[in-house]
């Protein structure tokens, strides 16, 4: 069922038996937290991160995929990003509900919602990133006797990567904040606790959780650019010269 | 995968379309408006600062940092914490907006004039224009398709995410779509499809604008090779 807002549902927190803090719903209650970590928190935070996962690597699979596709057809890049660019301009909310009919309340319909959304920056960062190699460095592959596939995996795709990187971090940051939409479809991820704090407008548990998905982005952020300097050494020297 | 598919309810949808056509047609202008005025004020805080920054080819840290932050804050989050400091009603749902489509638009007016080619810029000052003139007939018409690019990303953005602001009571189409117990899902599919068509609708109006204030002998180029990706790896823009 969704639209939490409204409906009449438990109370939560249970006002009964907490700390003068949570009854009286001040800002921030430590104890709150400390007390919810384990049954909240972290259940949602993990389910968090596997939705995202799951869509950025299924997404990461597809896009790169049509984007090798769009490389070696070029008429067919045009198609594929406006295919791309038409499914990213959906509105969340009215995706996940439009594909409810068709796969229901499932984690599938989050995931599909998620996915099509990856797709457009993962595509053209790729293909501009295959693009990106110099034909002067292409045709020395091929005087080396280079065969296409050899000269698509040792020079066009290492080329391409530091541009791959950056859209999967778009990809990824993105992916964390449309997440939390999720929670309109099935009780998981970030924007479940934010929707139960909603309904009685439980100070603590809307700031923790929001506090905890733009945490989890900058976090997921941070460890792909880690990734990507150590993925392109090369690019390091550039950098500093 | 689970298959559902009861697609009847898309029929049961247009049913729904044609009977309440009135209440879509007042949500609707909700939404419009909402994210209209919201845009509106986005463009009034960003536009002026980015082009600003950007001219003068400092604070570069600034665009950047705020376009990595906008992108990684959900919808959601920004209107949770701003329910803990005001109460629910449009004023919360027109921040949250505002806070979301500063950063495109702020990032892609920065990136678009300090990119404009130094070479050019310089021919101008040797004609002897001055910095205003600089900025108003060379920058600008120049950064033109970043500049729009960066709007139409949060004319999408804001239409979308007014959506999911209905929970904190800013009206619109949203309003429907999160209140299933009340409109139940021909409802919901119905009110779903009209903001997406809206998002399309939003996008190719802006587009519009674009080609109306473009100079002639600059239409038909495209931010699309300016965008994404720059030397350094770091990426410019959402879309």
């Amino acid at each position: 069922m969704t639209g939490f807002v409204g409906q009449s549902g438990p109370v939560i927190p249970n006002f009964g038996e907490a700390s003068s803090c949570i009854q009286e719903n001040r800002l921030f209650c430590p104890d709150w937290v400390r007390d919810n970590w384990a049954p909240v928190l972290q259940p949602a935070l993990l389910q968090h991160v596997k939705l995202v996962v799951i869509a950025v690597a299924i997404g990461f699979v597809i896009a790169l995929g049509a984007a090798l596709l769009a490389y070696r057809h070029r008429r067919l890049e045009a198609p594929i990003g406006v295919l791309a660019a038409f499914l990213y301009t959906i509105p969340s909310l009215a995706l996940f509900q439009l594909l409810v009919p068709v796969t229901g309340l499932t984690v599938s319909t989050v995931e599909v919602a998620l996915i099509s959304y990856t797709l457009l920056i993962l595509f053209r960062n790729m293909v501009a990133g295959l693009r990106s190699a110099p034909q002067d460095v292409l045709e020395a592959a091929r005087g080396m006797g280079m065969s296409r596939s050899q000269i698509l995996r040792r020079v066009e795709l290492p080329l391409a990567l530091p541009s791959i990187m950056a859209g999967l971090r778009i990809a990824t940051v993105s992916t964390i904040a449309l997440a939390t939409v999720a929670a309109f479809v099935i009780p998981q991820g970030l924007g479940y606790p934010i929707f139960l704090a909603l309904r009685e407008f439980f100070k603590t548990e809307l700031i923790v959780t929001a506090v905890l998905a733009v945490g989890l982005a900058l976090v997921a952020d941070g460890l792909l650019l880690a990734a990507e300097r150590a993925l392109t050494p090369w690019a390091r020297a550039r950098r500093t010269a | 995968m689970t298959l559902v598919a009861d697609l009847s309810v898309f029929g049961d949808a247009l049913t729904f379309a044609v009977d309440h056509s009135d209440l879509l047609w007042d949500k609707t202008v909700e939404h419009v408006a909402l994210s209209a005025a919201s845009v509106g004020i986005a463009l009034v805080i960003a536009l002026p600062l980015g082009v600003l920054l950007g001219h003068v080819h400092r604070f570069s840290w600034i665009a950047i940092s705020v376009a990595n932050v906008g992108r990684a804050l959900p919808t959601l989050a920004v209107i949770a914490v701003l329910l803990v400091f005001m109460p629910i009603g449009s004023s919360v749902v027109a921040i949250a907006l505002v806070v979301l489509a500063v950063p495109p638009i702020l990032t892609n007016a920065y990136v678009g004039v300090s990119e404009v080619d130094q070479e050019t810029v310089e021919a101008a000052r040797g004609m002897g224009m001055s910095e205003w003139q600089i900025l108003r007939r060379v920058e600008l018409p120049l950064a033109t398709p970043l500049l729009f690019a960066g709007i139409r990303t949060a004319v999408v953005y804001v239409v979308a995410s007014a959506t999911i602001a209905a929970i904190a009571g800013g009206g619109g189409l949203g309003e429907i779509i999160v209140n299933q117990a009340g409109y139940r899902i021909e409802g919901v599919i119905a009110a779903s499809l009209l903001v997406s068509v809206l998002a399309f609708a939003a996008d190719a109006a802006v587009a519009g604008v674009q080609w109306l204030v473009t100079p002639k002998p600059l239409r038909g180029r495209h931010a699309e090779d300016a965008t994404l990706v720059t030397d350094a790896g770091e990426a410019h823009l959402s879309v």
